[in-house]
């Protein structure tokens, strides 16, 4: 850690988003995380992400539970909402929010000891309930608060620092996410901001459960040879599958590629994603062809990145419940007491 | 572009913009450091060593460093470091125990100074102490040259020239004051070993319009003038004053006619306001005490009644600037317009005069008037003769005499023992880590977001009445060291080593400034272009690594690191460290000619 804030002053000529904001205004305190801990890049994909997209930092609710990566929501965005939550439960502190106030972008962070053991039930919960949020989990493998046990994402056959050997069955977020019907997954890597930003700026976009599982090498624990975990591990066995481009709408497309190799999403709000295929093989709206794919390659050994699934036209838990579109806390007495009129119609119903 | 070798000589003296710009390279931030540490002496004598007159300095000097500070250009203003200079010298302690000792047994070598300005007390200060025998001639009775006859007293103290000027004659010099030498012949005759003329630029130039004769009574040239006044040669003048230039000495004549009596004076320049030669602080000055300047108004003639002056007549004329940026002056077609006035100071330039060195002795002069010289070493034609400060290229300030002073002393010291000048010694530089802890440094590498502060004047109604009062009253020790904070410390510097590093970005997720770039390798133009954060400054390097582990390289850009640190501290390799560069230039002395330490880093 740094006992030291950050210093106010920055580049002299750094450029300001649609709001008129820097990307420093997007920063949070300084981390206390362990140096070149793989989540402070992370957060620094996080602050660039909400930069690039001029999203007003009091709309974003921040929501996490409890370990090292349930504690970076305090070094980004500084000035938006934040909620830290019990150990595993942020998913259903993250649901509740959702449904009260659905205006708020919902960004929970967690890692891989409290989405994968601890709020194993909870993720796999808000996952199929489709809660409009973005779900980021921060995943090294070990428990880096309590010295570096293996925890449930490790790699049957991973070695951890003191040479002890994982023998049990890793889970595979991913795996979880898209089985139980996120429409927006992906996997990136703590070490490649130019796919990781990209991949946040989808997610936030996305108007749906999107899930992304950044691997985020622990320093401290889990940066060794024999760890599959590392930066250098990582690296080597990096495959991605595809690349994510923003194209603005109001600026021109001038990049050419190959016929056949990109596809363009325009998202809600006019901004086109542009997804450059690197694996002409794989399919990012495939749900089954993705698990299938996603096996094999586990199998031989890679570790696959990019945007794996993605549904355009996704439904969330807002529609299934056929909520109102007002944030509770802005409805009146007129909405909340409807009368004895009204409870006489539905009195009547039952009649 | 190829990975930066950062122990080159300069590539880190480079980084510390305010010792680069430094004529006599003054390591800035090591002092600054002992300022703030409270400790004045050890700050003086860094200063002492490597400018001689810091207290005259921290009052006069033309402060090269100041526009060169980083503070500069990531905030607004620089820190104000003249002006720590003179705090130093203010609050140290009696230092003149920890001045060179002057041997007893002398080296035999006999070394004549003409003049006692900076750029000959420098010589003497630097050979004295190796046992040289030196001569110092000046045709003022008292030593210091135009520190003490153009510089007022108003900007700086009798007693703080004295005491520095003292601290070098004291080393056992022959002054032979009041007599100028009148023939350089003469000089050669008397068997010296070597001959350095440091004789500055003595000549005033004047103004030949029509009127200069008939009035010549009440037009006075600048340089002149103001010598009298410093040695109370002169103590009036006329109620109303103009005074004609737009340097230093222009703003000394107005501001020392202020203080003499004179209640309504003017500056009047040819040029704009922006293009004077005078440092923007003493225009500043001179403005606050009520002194109107007035541009692009050239002098035609002086307007005199029955042989006294009554007046200046000018003509308004506008800048054009032509296809090549040459600036011509126009008349606007404007009336002219007569400014009435008692007295005329000039103050249009200074220029060389060696009438006293014969043409035939074998030293060559250039078509300006100016010896022809080896810029480096300042040996003229004649081998045992050097020349330095004013003398050398024609009017500067007291800090490049100083340096010139430094450098004609290895010069001499290498001439005298059969060594080639022209072989400069490197300067000394020592590189220690300043790690202390994961997050610990034996510098303050906190960022100070202070502005910078205004140094304490005197009242001006006190200020106005006597010309000996000093305007600045200088900074107390609380603001001394609000204003050494603001110090980025320069000259601790990022060291990266690339084998170390393991691509974490926790370097570049944590740069206030972006100044670190991992990126494939490209021409330094395109390099330039698509770092981070664009580094357009070209006057400033960008440090590459050796390629990486991705086959990347790390591109860090100079220009507007805060030099906070904060790279070191979130590496969990140490693959960059802080690392004070102490770079100390080398003097006359053994280590000029074997290149041995001189000094040990404090």
């Amino acid at each position: 850690m740094t006992y030291l804030a950050k210093p106010q002053l920055h580049y002299p000529a750094l450029p300001v988003n649609r709001l008129g904001y820097t990307r420093r205004d997007y920063e949070g305190s300084v981390s206390t995380l362990c140096a070149g801990c793989g989540h402070d890049s992370i957060s620094a994909a996080i602050v660039q992400a909400c930069f690039e997209l001029d999203i007003e930092p009091h709309k974003v609710a921040k929501l996490s539970g409890i370990g090292c990566s349930s504690k970076t929501p305090t070094y980004f965005l500084g000035n938006s909402h934040g909620f830290n939550s019990v150990h595993g439960r942020m998913p259903s502190v993250a649901t509740g929010a959702a449904l009260a106030n659905r205006e708020l972008i919902y960004l929970g962070v967690s890692g891989d000891g409290d989405s994968a053991s601890i709020g194993l039930g909870q993720f796999a919960h808000c996952m199929r309930r489709a809660v409009n949020m973005v779900y980021i989990v921060e995943n090294n493998g070990v428990y880096g608060l309590t010295k570096g046990q293996f925890s449930a994402t490790a790699d049957k056959g991973s070695k951890s620092k003191r040479g002890a050997v994982n023998a049990d069955a890793p889970i595979d977020m991913v795996m979880l996410a898209l089985q139980l019907g996120a429409t927006f997954v992906a996997r990136g890597f703590s070490g490649d901001k130019t796919q990781l930003v990209p991949l946040v700026k989808g997610a936030l976009l996305h108007r749906g459960a999107a899930f992304i599982d950044v691997i985020s090498p622990c320093v401290a624990f889990n940066n060794h040879p024999g760890s599959t975990k590392s930066y250098d591990y990582v690296r080597e066995h990096n495959e991605a599958v595809n690349r994510l481009d923003f194209v603005s709408p109001r600026k021109e497309i001038t990049a050419e590629y190959a016929p056949g190799t990109v596809e363009e999403v325009v998202q809600h709000d006019g901004v086109a994603i542009r997804l450059r295929k690197l694996h002409s093989d794989f399919d990012a709206h495939n749900r089954i062809a993705a698990m299938n794919y996603l096996q094999e390659r586990a199998a031989a050994g890679e570790i696959v990145t990019g945007l794996l699934f993605e549904e355009p036209h996704p439904e969330d838990l807002h529609a299934r419940l056929n909520t109102v579109e007002v944030p509770l806390n802005r409805l009146g007495d007129g909405e909340l007491v409807p009368g004895p009129e009204a409870l006489e119609r539905v009195n009547d119903a039952y009649r | 572009m190829k990975p930066t070798d950062i122990a080159a000589p300069g590539y880190f003296h480079k980084v510390v913009d305010c010792q680069w710009a430094c004529p006599a390279h003054t390591p800035v931030p090591e002092y600054i450091r002992l300022i703030a540490a409270g400790r004045y002496s050890d700050a003086y004598m860094v200063n002492w060593e490597s400018n001689v007159f810091p207290g005259i300095l921290g009052r006069t000097c033309d402060r090269p460093c100041e526009p060169a500070c980083r503070r500069g250009r990531v905030e607004k203003d620089p820190v104000a470091i003249c002006r720590l200079k003179r705090v130093a010298a203010d609050y140290k302690d009696d230092i003149r125990s920890r001045l060179p000792k002057i041997p007893a047994h002398k080296n035999g070598r006999h070394i004549a100074l003409v003049g006692a300005g900076p750029a000959s007390l420098t010589v003497a200060c630097d050979l004295a102490p190796l046992g040289y025998e030196i001569a110092i001639y000046d045709g003022d009775r008292r030593a210091g040259g135009m520190m003490r006859s153009q510089i007022p007293k108003f900007r700086l103290p009798e007693e703080v020239l004295d005491e520095e000027v003292g601290y070098i004659l004291d080393m056992g010099l022959e002054c032979r004051f009041g007599a100028p030498v009148e023939s350089m012949k003469a000089l050669l005759a008397q068997g010296y070993d070597a001959i350095f003329v440091g004789c500055g630029a003595p000549r005033g130039r004047d103004l030949d319009i029509p009127g200069r004769r008939e009035s010549a009574a009440n037009i006075h040239i600048g340089i002149d003038w103001l010598a009298s006044v410093s040695f109370g040669h002169v103590n009036s003048i006329g109620r109303r004053v103009v005074v004609l230039g737009g340097g230093n000495t222009a703003m000394d004549c107005c501001r020392s006619s202020r203080r003499l009596g004179a209640d309504e004076v003017s500056v009047v320049v040819r040029s704009g306001f922006e293009e004077m030669k005078a440092s923007p602080w003493e225009k500043e000055d001179a403005m606050n005490e009520g002194i109107p300047i007035l541009n692009y108004m050239v002098p035609k003639a002086f307007a005199h009644d029955a042989g006294r002056l009554t007046g200046v007549v000018f003509e308004k004329v506008r800048a054009e600037y032509d296809a090549k940026g040459k600036r011509r002056l126009l008349p606007t077609g404007e009336p002219e317009i007569l400014m009435a006035c008692d007295d005329v100071l000039v103050a249009v330039g200074q220029e060389n005069a060696f009438p006293w060195i014969e043409r035939d002795c074998g030293i060559e002069f250039d078509q300006w008037g100016l010896p022809r010289l080896d810029p480096a070493t300042l040996q003229s034609s004649l081998p045992q003769v050097f020349f330095g400060g004013d003398a050398a290229f024609g009017p500067r300030n007291i800090i490049t005499a100083v340096a010139h002073g430094h450098d004609a002393a290895v010069s001499i010291d290498r001439y005298l023992h059969r060594e080639d000048p022209r072989e400069r010694p490197l300067p000394k530089v020592v590189q220690v880590s300043q790690k202390m802890g994961i997050h610990e440094w034996s510098y303050d590498n906190e960022v100070s977001m202070d502005r910078r502060y205004r140094v304490p004047t005197q009242d001006r109604r006190v200020a106005l009445k006597d010309i000996r009062v000093e305007v600045e009253i200088g900074f107390d020790r609380e603001l001394a060291l609000a204003e050494a904070e603001r110090c980025l410390n320069c000259d601790v510097q990022t060291v990266f080593t690339g084998k170390l590093c393991i691509e974490c970005d926790a370097c570049v997720d944590i740069c206030p400034m972006d100044c670190i770039t991992f990126t494939h390798n490209g021409e330094e133009e395109d390099l330039r272009a698509r770092l981070r954060a664009p580094a357009p400054n070209r006057a400033q390097d960008l440090c590459v690594s050796d390629l990486l582990k991705t086959g990347r390289v790390m591109v860090k850009d100079e220009d507007v690191c805060l030099h906070c640190g904060l790279c070191a501290e979130r590496c969990p390799t140490g693959a960059w460290d802080m690392q004070k560069v102490l770079i100390d230039m080398t003097h006359a002395g053994p280590g000029c000619r074997s290149r041995e330490p001189r000094r040990r880093a404090a």
